[in-house]
């Protein structure tokens, strides 16, 4: 690609690629793009996962023999979103999307909707609660009360084509930046938007970037967080995935506002369309004049370099992962001093999150006043959330601050499946907590949540039903942070272990009286003691669902039951010789032979055998086999 | 100097900017407790025991790290400090073996007396503990890292002090450990074993390798004669340990005690100090006329010998072939003295005291026997040697001072300060100057290769000849030197290298300074150990090794004269290349 | 007979001196060159990281350090088929525990064991990122998706029947 000199020539090819997208828009093509259909194929990991790649193989091939390439053109995309619809496919100019598209089904796509006009109606999303086909996104309750910024080129571009993003105006807020604002302008128009770190606590960009801008030094750097550790959330890898240029440009007006030339994008290596993507942004900016020396003609250099993780959740924090940047052991340093003032060897650095940046490139194109227009009053903008767990629509969904979680789980997410009861939704990974329904109505954003015991984290949300045991999920997350923990200080290196065995304890039926003090007590140490946001935060679950779930607790020390019937330890497994038929299907699935009994009499299952693995209740048709 | 206004528990105090909290507390008289940080090496906020409450903190801040500000109000003394500090010992002691009552350390173990002095009474906390194996393979130190709190003084100390970074952290979480790459026994790799790393452990995580039930043994058998010497500083270090303040000498009353404790002649080091120098020096002059390999590099060290073995071993033929002084006093013992005494050389068993770790492993190399038979039998350290006279019930500083045996016992105050930075050097330059130039020297004391810098220079007029010297001290300064002599750029002719910083009076064998000591310390005791030294000198009658009558005697009455065969054969030696990785691969 | 692994170490030593060039002057690009040197070797072996120790002037101790603390990181071969079975929080509410137990049953190892013929291994990693389909395994590479336990075996034999055709 030809290098781009300065904003306005930026702002020309803008127009010029735009005009091949006009389908992608609805309208009709135009001189620069003839085709007739876009077809866009989601390739995020999603759906790659699923097989997207072989969806779109076998699509192109197709289109091929059938002789339409002028006709037809397939783009893949970054996430749409829908992940427990993938693989995805959406085509332009109708907007129909299909879902679970396999490679087996484009013989039939190609047949009935490019050469006759017809929908594939069986592919196409029902819309829950009627017999209804959406015909195209617009229909779907999963994307109406969505408002993309930080994905808003998520699903609509090749991330694998500077071009495209261009078309979208991408690098056009840095242009800005460059030839109208000083970095007291860039700072106060981050303030002005209100925006703060979507990466963890909520702390306002635009004060971290003044403090950057406040030190001098010889080199400063400018580093992008983007090892997202949550198990459950990967809205920092969709942007990746989808609109790395997005992240780009922000660290590019980072690094203009507070005086540095080099960036660093420090990403999970578990992540690895995401870095490819990303090394492909990086080389066609480079190429287009938009990294580099004399960015724009502007006369500002800029690099980013990519550093890998290598599997360290404590390199979410930001102390962390600038020592491994450095390649040493992640292990987080005392602050202060901050990173503002000594960061990355020791010079000047701030560290934003992916979602953050994503989001500062579209203040820069939009201007503050747009994007403080959403949410709420001290939470300005949109959130991504990452739903799973015990949820229909699993997926990806931004939303303005101060949506309530009813709204996210319920109104786009479809609620729980089969019929279960909804138990609690969690928030901010391992260092948040559990919300019960009692909070459902919370209108969520960075205050809100902290102030119900949780907090916004990076925005993975994971709900569970009336069989999740709260006192095993706690144990889940402190086996986790416990797992993660670097070893640095002791009271989450030994602390955190502590509160594990007797959380352990607990769940084997071996809880006493006194032990839920000992974990408030432990809890409480760990978070005043420990040297930084993991070990502080490692308690929280324990104390989440001790706030909300105290009763579970209790029910497990001192009657030694779990009433979720999760935890082995504390339930045997019984046949119901009522309701037993006697058709052998379970003792013919039981992988150990622990169940017994004659063709048409009623069967027993020796609990000396059986290791409660569920499979003979998950398999009975009668019913007849219960937890007890 | 920019100064700051803070206020300690009420107290307003003015500190530098760029203080710590640790040291402005240490400045308004409050005392904080510390466990992982230790003065001018580790200062990491790690251990969490130095908590404090920060005026508008959320989370308490370790104090040894937290760097003032104007107006910082501080408060080291509320309900959720001592909560918290007395919360992290015990999560500490959770996870330790609390075998306090047979540990090497206790009574000098500062997670003992932390524990104390939070009036611990209780571990509310406990669970599993970690077990990893103990390597006591060595024949210098034992690790035991089922007791290792995890503070990384050690660490800091091989990697910053010594530069040559054996000691890192291994694993993460609660199976976080530290030792060497791949938990390798210390036997096996490129470590020192200088004991540097003793010396820095609050706990009984790092120690010698106790020998004191070999020299017991020995000398309970009546068939044994038993000899032993003492090193330069082991005169000022065992002072420490017997209440004695840092920095005093105990020439006389380390001599009484070993006499006490049963051994059948007590000789001085110094002596083959002195020795040491008349050969060392002689070879300097042979290579400076004959020119050979320069610049000359001491050998007395050998924790340094065997780190230039491992890390330079192309550059061996720098090192004096000199035997150190320990090793010449072996053979000298088992020989010249044997025969002299008329005792049967392989019924002496030659015991030395010493302020180093090393040593252990150098008496037991194996080209050390040219007495025919192993020329040191066994090595102790001063923590050793003050161990087995207190089992005896003897209170060193209560004994009359006593004199050495003849004719190993007398040594010059050039012998005496080989146990600094700097003095085998000095010591060298005396006897050299006067050898060369055949004139007395009018000022014995060379100052300027004297103190605490870590690489010291000095030029000598040998008679219109200047000579060009360098004195290094820690391994981390003399891999600067051997960067340089490797490059063909050390311009000096002779060089003084000493593993320990300070010298031999901070071997890792000599008692251990508690952090907090080191902290109130006006200065680094192994200067004020050192200052010892040279008074010592200052009050000999002898100052200079070639005057020693016991020296003259013995290259009359056996060696000839330096550098003559016999001297050759008991009193120098060779040295062996080593690797430092094992780097087994395939190629 | 002569021993073909020399000349194949050989070649793999070269690759992993081509990656330090390029590093070298990068300050802080440890990381990055384990990653190659794990990519290139498969595990990262005393004598590999001895080798990087020396020629990148970094203490083993330290290298050793880094390599322990990360846990995509190897000392130890993995199989030729490695079963990664995801534990994050979406995967284990559905279950991937019980995943995890039958895989073990399955292949007769525990996590994080390599079977006593190298071709299997066993690893639990934290979110493969593809949620919508909780609870995942991938088998080097290849997401299985929606999985219940009975759906272990077939998968499992399917890499067994790969290698009976080897």
């Amino acid at each position: 690609m030809k290098r781009i000199e300065s904003l306005e020539e930026l702002k020309a090819l803008q127009v010029a690629e735009r005009a091949k997208m006009t389908v992608r828009d609805g309208l009709a093509p135009t001189e620069a793009n003839l085709a007739k259909h876009q077809v866009l194929i989601c390739a995020g990991t999603g759906c790659t996962s699923n097989k997207s790649a072989e969806v779109k193989k076998a699509l192109e091939e197709k289109i091929a023999q059938e002789g339409l390439q002028d006709e037809v053109q397939v783009v893949q995309t970054g996430c749409f979103g829908f992940c427990s619809l993938g693989p995805i496919m959406v085509v332009y100019p109708e907007g129909t999307f299909y879902n679970k598209v396999s490679a087996s089904d484009v013989d039939e796509i190609v047949e009935k909707h490019f050469k006759n006009g017809e929908l594939v109606e069986r592919l196409l999303y029902t819309i829950p609660g009627t017999k209804e086909h959406a015909k195209d996104m617009s229909h779907i309750p999963f994307f109406q009360k969505q408002k993309r910024i930080a994905l808003r080129n998520c699903g609509s571009i090749d991330p694998e084509k500077i071009e495209e993003a261009i078309a979208h105006y991408a690098y056009q807020g840095l242009g800005r930046a460059l030839t109208e604002m000083d970095s007291q302008a860039i700072i106060q128009e981050l303030l002005d938007s209100g925006i703060r770190g979507r990466g963890g606590a909520g702390f306002p960009t635009g004060l971290k970037w003044k403090f950057a801008t406040g030190y001098s030094a010889d080199q400063k750097y400018v580093v992008c967080n983007a090892d997202e550790g949550d198990p459950g959330a990967f809205m920092d890898r969709s942007v990746l995935e989808g609109d790395p240029h997005s992240v780009i440009e922000a660290m590019a007006i980072g690094g203009y506002c507070i005086g540095a030339s080099q960036g660093y994008v420090y990403i999970r290596a578990e992540y690895p369309i995401a870095v490819h993507r990303l090394e492909i942004a990086i080389k066609q900016a480079r190429e287009a004049g938009l990294l580099g020396k004399n960015i724009l003609g502007t006369g500002f250099d800029f690099d980013i370099d990519i550093r890998l993780g290598a599997g360290a959740f404590v390199c979410g924090e930001e102390t962390a992962l600038l020592t491994s940047v450095e390649g040493k052991r992640g292990e987080p340093r005392p602050r202060p001093p901050f990173p503002a003032e000594k960061g990355l060897w020791g010079k000047p650095t701030f560290v934003n999150n992916v979602e953050t940046l994503a989001s500062i490139s579209y203040i820069f194109l939009k201007g503050a006043q747009e994007f403080a227009s959403v949410g709420t009053e001290k939470s300005k903008g949109t959130k991504v959330f990452a739903m799973s767990g015990k949820i229909n629509n699993i997926g990806l969904v931004e939303v303005p601050m101060g949506t309530t979680l009813r709204e996210i789980i319920y109104d786009i997410g479809g609620g729980i499946p089969n019929g279960k009861a909804f138990k609690a939704a969690q928030t901010g990974g391992p260092s948040g907590g559990c919300l019960p329904a009692s909070l459902l109505d919370t209108e969520i954003d960075f205050d809100s949540l902290v102030k119900a015991g949780s907090m916004m984290g990076s925005g993975g949300l994971i709900v569970m039903d009336e069989t999740d045991c709260m006192v095993d999920i706690a144990k889940f997350f402190v086996e986790f942070t416990q797992d993660e923990s670097c070893g640095k200080c002791p009271p989450c290196r030994i602390g955190t272990k502590r509160i594990l065995e007797i959380l352990t304890k607990i769940t084997e039926g071996k809880g006493e009286e006194g032990d839920i003090e000992k974990l408030e007590s432990l809890a409480k140490n760990i978070s005043t003691s420990a040297l930084c946001a993991l070990g502080q935060t490692a308690p929280n679950p324990v104390l989440a669902t001790l706030k909300f779930f105290r009763d579970e607790y209790e029910a497990h020390i001192k009657d030694k039951k779990c009433p979720a019937g999760k935890c082995k330890s504390l339930f045997t497994m019984v046949i119901d010789p009522e309701k037993c038929k006697g058709c052998t299907l379970c003792a013919r699935n039981c992988p150990v032979g622990a169940i017994t009994g004659s063709v048409k009499n009623p069967h027993s299952i020796d609990p000396e055998k059986c290791i409660k693995c569920g499979v003979c209740l998950d398999n009975c048709k009668f019913g007849a086999i219960y937890k007890k | 100097m920019e100064m700051v206004n803070v206020i300690i528990d009420g107290k307003a105090v003015e500190v530098e900017k760029g203080s710590t909290v640790l040291q402005a507390a240490q400045k308004a008289g409050v005392h904080i407790p510390t466990l992982c940080y230790l003065k001018d090496v580790n200062a990491i906020g790690a251990c969490r025991v130095c908590l404090v409450e920060v005026k508008g903190a959320k989370a308490l801040q370790p104090s040894c790290v937290y760097p003032v500000s104007e107006g910082l109000e501080v408060h080291t003394n509320t309900a959720k400090v001592r909560e918290a500090r007395k919360a992290v010992v015990e999560l500490l002691l959770s996870n330790h073996p609390a075998d306090c009552l047979t540990c090497v350390r206790s009574g000098n173990c500062e997670l003992q007396s932390l524990a104390r002095q939070l009036g611990i009474r209780e571990i509310r906390f406990e669970g599993e503990k970690n077990t990893f194996p103990i390597d006591d393979r060595s024949l210098a130190i034992v690790r035991d890292p089922n007791k290792c709190i995890l503070c990384r003084r050690c660490i800091a100390t091989c990697q910053k002090v010594q530069g040559v970074s054996i000691l890192g952290t291994i694993n993460r979480g609660f199976n976080s450990t530290v030792g060497p790459a791949f938990m390798h026994p210390l036997d096996d790799i490129n470590c020192a074993l200088c004991g540097q790393c003793i010396n820095a452990c609050p706990v009984g995580a790092l120690s010698e390798k106790d020998d004191t039930a070999k020299v017991w043994d020995a000398l309970a058998d009546e068939n044994k004669h038993c000899v032993v010497q003492f090193s330069p500083a082991v005169r000022i270090a065992i002072s420490e340990e017997f209440g004695i303040p840092m920095g005093a000498i105990s020439t006389g009353k380390t001599v009484a005690a070993l006499r006490r404790l049963g051994f059948d002649k007590v000789f001085d080091t110094n002596w083959s100090a002195d020795l040491t120098i008349m050969e060392e020096g002689t070879e300097l002059l042979h290579r400076i006329q004959n020119g050979g390999v320069l610049p000359q590099i001491t050998s007395c060290s050998p924790g340094w010998i065997k780190y230039c073995e491992h890390h330079y071993p192309d550059q061996l033929d720098h090192l004096s072939s000199a035997k150190s002084p320990q090793q010449m006093f072996g053979a000298i013992v088992k020989t010249y003295y044997a025969q002299k005494a008329g005792v049967d050389p392989a019924t002496i068993f030659s015991c030395s005291v010493m302020p180093c770790t090393a040593k252990k492993y150098e008496c037991a190399r194996p080209e050390m026997n040219s007495s025919g038979y192993r020329d040191v039998d066994c090595v102790i350290t001063v923590r050793e040697v003050a161990r087995m006279i207190r089992q005896t019930g003897i209170n060193l500083a209560e004994l009359p001072e006593e004199e050495c045996d003849s004719p190993l016992g007398v040594g010059t105050g050039a012998g005496t300060i080989f146990g600094a930075t700097g003095g085998v050097m000095e010591a060298a330059l005396r006897t050299v100057y006067e050898v060369v130039t055949g004139k007395t020297l009018e000022k014995v004391d060379f100052e300027e290769v004297r103190g605490m810098e870590g690489i010291k220079e000095a030029t000598v007029d040998l008679d219109g000849t200047p000579v060009k010297v360098a004195v290094v001290h820690t391994l981390a300064n003399a891999k600067k030197m051997m960067d340089k002599v490797r490059a063909g750029e050390a311009d000096y002719a002779f060089i003084e290298i000493m593993a320990c910083p300070g010298g031999c009076v901070g071997g890792g064998g000599t008692p251990i300074v508690n952090s907090l000591t080191r902290t109130i310390l006006p200065t680094d005791y192994r200067a004020i150990r050192g200052l010892g030294l040279y008074e010592d000198d200052k009050n000999l009658p002898l100052r200079k090794s070639h005057e020693n009558p016991f020296i003259k005697a013995v290259y009359a009455e056996f060696l000839g004269e330096p550098l003559s065969h016999k001297s050759h054969e008991l009193l120098h030696t060779t040295y062996t290349p080593r690797i430092k990785y094992n780097l087994n691969w395939n190629k | 007979m002569a021993c073909t692994c020399n000349a194949h170490n050989q070649e793999k030593y070269q690759q992993l001196d081509a990656v330090i060039a390029e590093y070298i002057d990068q300050p802080g690009s440890l990381i990055n060159v384990l990653h190659k040197a794990q990519g290139i070797f498969g595990y990262l072996p005393e004598e590999v990281q001895a080798y990087i120790a020396e020629k990148m002037d970094i203490p083993l101790s330290e290298i050793y350090g880094v390599v322990t603390f990360y846990a995509l990181f190897t000392t130890e071969p993995k199989g030729k088929y490695n079963f990664n079975v995801c534990l994050g929080t979406a995967c284990y509410v559905k279950g991937s525990g019980k995943i995890l137990e039958r895989v073990e049953k399955e292949l007769g190892i525990k996590l994080n064991e390599t079977s006593a013929d190298g071709l299997f291994s066993i690893e639990a990693c934290r979110c493969v990122g593809a949620c919508g389909l909780a609870p995942v395994m991938t088998v080097n590479g290849e997401v299985y998706g929606r999985l219940t336990p009975d759906k272990v075996p077939a998968i499992i034999q399917k890499y067994k029947d790969l290698e009976a055709n080897n």
